[in-house]
């Protein structure tokens, strides 16, 4: 007979519980508690056994709830009753295992903690000024995995033997670095070396301060970091922005900035506690933050934009690095901007960087630790409502999957996402991995990441897709890759059925789907352009949505998109367009007092193609009337990156105008609303020269009062009062803001994003939930059906 | 009824017909007496033939540089001509619509003819109905042409090999501006002309000159050189790259595609020739079809890059970015956001 005061448990715990020193803990926890039994790393989450006391077994579970790492969280827990082991005398970390179907997450990329830091400042530490120093709370996690369970084997760190100092502490159950598996230091682990542009070794004692000696000095610097490269140079030096904006042939997108510390931060933007704890907390995400007057950035930053992109240091070498600027007696901001040629996927690899970086820096800064998974800094914006949402999603963010419990269908599928801002999706028993920002998928590198990204996403994560869900745009270089792969045309990939999800059902669908509800909702998706299912190019829908199907209520009035995507990147065409369709043949005579930037033979050749209907597809998008207002306002003239129109116009709004134009919504349905009124209003505060800050200010007040006259409208149609906002204009903080807000005062209930960006960057998980929500209605129809 | 318009009772295949194809058709092609006229004409050709047949359609039926009857007669040599064939026979095939003006069918006719005579490939045979109006705009013309085979052609996708040079004859997209702008009533500072025009002699040049060292030939008509290309990448499974910078440039249509948001990659050409050149050879080809009136600005576009089981063509961008180039869909959607 088993002694019946002994009791034994077996338990299963899923979620963050991987490289986040969760093992350790669960060891000294067990070893408090006088426990034996064994804790090891399974593909299926974190495995325990553990046998005792039954109060200590009890004490034993509740604290592993209570007083879980810092970086861990558990997504699900199952405990059973097992039998007692006798002669078991201590409690022991076992080896992982592999094999069998997975569901552990794959921890994000952390920055560098507090201590790890006490120890790169201290000349007594063995890891004194190391630029890899981590341990189990914080540095490389997912850009290092080359394979599950997460261990050292699977990491880019089998590269690198452990010495005697390393082996002990990742040995010793007592110590903050038991099992963490990027442990270094510099007796074995990776370095750093600085190289000229041809891949040449520039020799130097400390390369960390050669190359802040070059920064302060003016140059540009290619610095290898967590998951690609960062290309560098002083924030406050006109020339050398100029010259990294030219090499990289970006024109005029901000660039983003890393800040020494928070102090500096707050020399350059607002920080309230809110931003403060984004900035330095584990994630460290850009920051999108309102730029103080004072800050003395260069204006090839952003121009004039209201907004600046910081961040801080998150790794030990970026630590060092400022350090060492302090030494040289720069203590201001660096840019700290993608190492890529404009809209190309970061460069990661040294040999890439050399070939590539090599043309747009002084010199390089690599380092031999590998990085096997390409991850961007993240971006949030903070909102008016001081709360942050996140706009770009990688580092710190991805691959950590978004709990979508009202998909939990056991179909595994793959979204591949939009075409503009490509992320891609795998959801499964409603655990849905969104995939790091891959970017704009018409350049052909970014297109092979794109693939790359699947390939690895289903092998780390051992899903095989057994479903596909693309965007119904026939011509998106995502829906080809998954039309293909439908087809059976890909080397060694199975025919999958597909799901075409519609654009703005998707947006709505990943917002409902990031804020746990099944709907139906009034879905508010207002964007540039999506493929409608009708064929016409939609970007401001007004839908009844849940997960399954939607039912357009209502839209903006066409306006025509002269000359096709042309339209998209020179406003004065969408100014055209708005005058044409709001005064006809008067058109003209409201052009020549307006002088918009462009020839008047082109104008003529615009009013031309519209006349006679040349490239001139309909558009009820959003994104467009911004551009069309912007040109008419004065503030821009190109959209020389997504976005710079709009964001300029809302840039110059005068705080305190509250009132708007007037604009039509008509009766018939689905219900179109007509800003042809406003337009009207808009031209006659133009040409009677009311300041740009007023007329762009009535011009978001109006779209806003737009919006919500139309959600009271769709209310009163369905019956339905909860309100989903997604699509790339709320990125637009006035609008998102004086619309949520509106939408609460009249009784609404409002969903909008936060984790998942609300522009395209979210599409994929919209159409994944999507492409669930048909599949299990198609079984349950066939269930019904025999 | 006027007599000067088609009249249902053209196609009838009486009188009417036989006067409509001895007072009008004949003459304006320049081909055969009536007497010779048979519904197969037979051919000595001797050794290996091409064959090809084509229908043509285009609004408005005249245009500058060129009319359908050209077209009909450039389109279907074209398509002998990149096989590697001498263009030798064809046959002319006419769907009238009922009320199309005599004297303009003269006119496209006699244009036909021209083309053909100067090609030195004969109008052997052909046929003619008419159609009610309404049911056709004008009319449709469809040609067959019989080529025999020029000696040293080795053409095939198989051919293509990592490093061939991709050739272009001149500068894109002039007849598919020029048909459209003359059919929308787009008034351009100057008039866009089509490139409508024969490519046998280009072709045979080439091979002559340079024998295996021509791995493919094509002329990109509809859907321009990016369905061309596409389709070569795809069938011979290699990634190609074409640099925009050396695409011969018409600045006249290139502002004109500029304007309309065109892409001028995809918008159709009816005298252009895209050639695959052996690496080493690819000099010589670009000297010997700069001989050509039609091919002065003849340069080497790009070139055939790896093996890949997903094929793609990029346009490495006068901006030093690079763009997926992909088939085009019928008519360019909108998709920037």
């Amino acid at each position: 007979m088993t002694d019946p005061t002994i009791q034994r448990v077996r338990l299963t715990i899923t979620g963050q519980v991987q490289g986040v020193g969760f093992r350790p803990f669960v060891y000294r926890l067990a070893r408090d508690e006088g426990l034996t039994g064994w804790v090891l790393n399974g593909p299926g989450g974190v495995r325990i056994e553990a046998q005792g006391a039954a109060e200590a077994v009890t004490g034993f579970s509740r604290r592993l709830q209570a007083e879980l790492p810092p970086l861990a969280s558990m997504a699900s827990w199952e405990q059973a009753d097992a039998a007692t082991v006798p002669g078991e005398t201590a409690f022991e970390i076992r080896p992982s295992q592999g094999g069998e179907l997975t569901d552990a997450e794959v921890t994000v990329d952390t920055a560098t903690c507090d201590d790890c830091l006490r120890e790169l400042a201290d000349p007594a530490d063995p890891r004194h000024d190391y630029p890899f120093i981590n341990c189990t709370n914080c540095g490389p996690r997912y850009t290092i995995v080359t394979g599950i369970p997460y261990d050292r084997p699977f990491t880019t760190m089998a590269d690198f033997a452990m010495c005697p100092l390393c082996s002990r502490q990742y040995a010793d159950p007592g110590d903050r670095r038991f099992h963490a598996q990027p442990v270094a230091c510099p007796a074995c682990g990776p370095a750093v070396w600085l190289v000229d542009t041809h891949g040449r070794q520039i020799a130097c004692d400390d390369p960390v301060a050669e190359v802040a000696r070059l920064l302060s000095g003016g140059k540009i610097v290619a610095i290898k970091g967590l998951g690609g490269f960062h290309l560098c140079c002083r924030a406050d030096d006109e020339h050398a922005v100029a010259r990294l904006r030219e090499r990289k042939r970006r024109d005029a997108k901000p660039f983003a900035l890393m800040a020494p510390d928070l102090d500096a931060a707050q020399e350059l933007v607002a920080v309230d506690p809110e931003a403060a704890n984004a900035l330095a907390g584990p994630l460290r995400p850009i920051v999108l933050l309102p730029r103080l007057p004072e800050a003395a950035v260069a204006k090839g930053i952003a121009d004039d934009l209201p907004a600046l992109g910081v961040m801080l240091p998150y790794t030990p070498l970026h630590h060092l690095l400022f350090a060492r600027l302090a030494e040289v007696g720069f203590a201001g901001p660096i840019v700290a901007t993608s190492g890529n040629y404009s809209e190309e996927p970061l460069v990661k690899d040294n040999e890439a960087a050399i070939a590539h970086l090599g043309q747009m820096a002084d010199a390089l800064l690599l380092h031999n630790r590998r990085i096997e998974h390409r991850v961007d800094d993240s971006v949030t914006q903070q909102g008016v409502d001081g709360r942050l949402a996140v706009v770009r999603r990688a580092r710190g963010f991805a691959p950590k999957p978004v709990r979508v419990p009202q998909a939990a269908g056991a179909k595994a599928v793959l979204a591949v996402g939009s075409e503009l801002k490509n992320t891609v999706c795998l959801l499964r028993s409603g655990r849905a991995v969104l995939s790091e920002h891959i970017g704009d998928l018409k350049g052909g590198r970014a297109y092979r990441h794109f693939i790359d990204v699947i390939n690895s996403l289903e092998q780390l994560f051992d899903v095989q897709p057994e479903l596909l869900a693309a965007d119904l745009h026939p011509q998106y270089l995502s829906t080809e890759y998954a039309l293909r792969r439908h087809r059976g045309e890909l080397a060694g990939r199975e025919v999958l059925p597909i799901v075409r999800v519609q654009h703005h059902h998707a947006h709505v669908v990943s917002c409902m789907a990031e804020n746990g509800r099944t709907g139906p909702v009034i879905g508010l998706a207002c964007d540039g352009v999506g493929y409608g299912d009708d064929g016409a190019v939609w970007g401001c829908e007004i839908l009844q949505a849940d997960a399954l199907a939607f039912e357009r209520l209502g839209h903006l009035r066409y306006l025509p998109l002269i000359g096709g995507d042309a339209a998209a990147t020179q406003p004065w065409r969408m100014a055209v367009a708005a005058l044409a369709e709001t005064f006809g043949d008067g058109a003209r005579a409201w052009l020549e007092r307006l002088s918009l930037p462009v020839a008047d033979e082109q104008i003529d050749m615009a009013l031309q193609m519209l006349s006679v209907d040349v490239n001139c597809p309909p558009t009820s998008s959003l994104g467009r009337w911004f551009d069309a207002a912007a040109a008419l306002a004065g503030v821009a003239d190109a959209n020389r990156y997504e976005g710079e129109a709009p964001m300029h116009l809302e840039g110059v709004i005068q705080s305190g105008v509250e009132d708007a134009y007037p604009f039509v919504i008509d009766s018939t349905g689905p219900f179109e609303i007509d800003l042809r009124p406003m337009t009207e209003a808009m031209v006659a505060d133009v040409v009677g020269e009311q300041g740009a800050g007023v007329v762009a200010a009535r011009f978001h007040n109006t779209i806003a009062a737009a919006l919500l006259a139309a959600a009271d409208r769709a209310r009163a149609e369905t019956g339905i009062d909860t309100v989903a906002l997604s699509g790339g204009c709320f990125a637009n903080r006035y609008l998102r803001h004086r619309l949520s807000t509106s939408l609460a005062g009249a009784g609404f209930a409002v969903l909008q994003h936060r984790l998942v960006p609300c522009n395209d960057g979210g599409i994929a998980l919209g159409q994944a939930v999507v492409a669930m929500a048909r599949a299990e209605a198609k079984v349950s129809d066939s269930t019904k059906a025999t | 009824m006027s007599d000067d318009v088609i009249q249902l009772a053209h196609g009838g295949g009486g009188q009417l017909t036989v006067d409509l194809i001895e007072q009008v058709i004949l003459p304006a092609v320049g081909g055969q007496a009536a007497g010779e006229l048979s519904d197969a004409a037979v051919l000595d050709t001797g050794g290996k033939l091409a064959f090809t047949t084509d229908g043509y359609v285009v609004q408005p039926l005249e245009f500058p540089g060129g009319d359908i009857g050209k077209l009909a007669v450039c389109g279907t040599v074209n398509d002998l001509a990149v096989s590697g064939a001498r263009p030798v026979a064809l046959s002319l095939s006419l769907v009238l619509q009922e009320g199309l003006s005599i004297e303009l069918l003269k006119r496209v006719l006699s244009s036909a003819g021209r083309a053909a005579k100067d090609v030195g490939a004969a109008i052997v045979t052909g046929d003619t109905k008419v159609m009610e109006r309404g049911s056709i705009d004008g009319m449709v013309i469809n040609t067959a042409g019989v080529g025999s085979m020029l000696p040293n052609v080795f053409l095939g996708f198989e051919r293509i090999e990592t490093g061939d040079a991709i050739l272009l004859s001149g500068p894109l997209a002039e007849h598919g501006l020029a048909v459209m702008s003359q059919r929308k009533g787009l008034q351009f500072a100057t008039e866009l002309q089509s490139d409508c025009a024969p490519l046998h002699e280009l072709c045979a040049a080439l091979i002559d000159e340079l024998g295996d060292g021509v791995k493919l030939m094509r002329d990109p008509t509809r859907g321009g050189l990016a369905a061309t290309v596409v389709e070569i990448g795809r069938s011979c499974g290699r990634d190609v790259e074409i640099d925009e910078a050396a695409l011969p440039a018409n600045p006249v249509v290139r502002g004109a595609a500029d304007m309309l948001g065109l892409d001028v990659l995809t918008v159709a050409n009816e005298g252009k020739l895209v050639a695959f050149i052996s690496a080493d050879a690819a000099e010589r080809a670009v000297a010997v079809l700069r001989e050509f009136e039609i091919a002065q600005a003849a340069t080497v576009i790009g070139k055939v890059g790896e093996a890949s089981d997903s094929p793609l063509v990029e346009l490495v961008t006068s901006a030093g970015g690079k763009r997926i180039v992909q088939m085009p869909y019928g008519e360019d959607l909108p998709r920037i956001c």
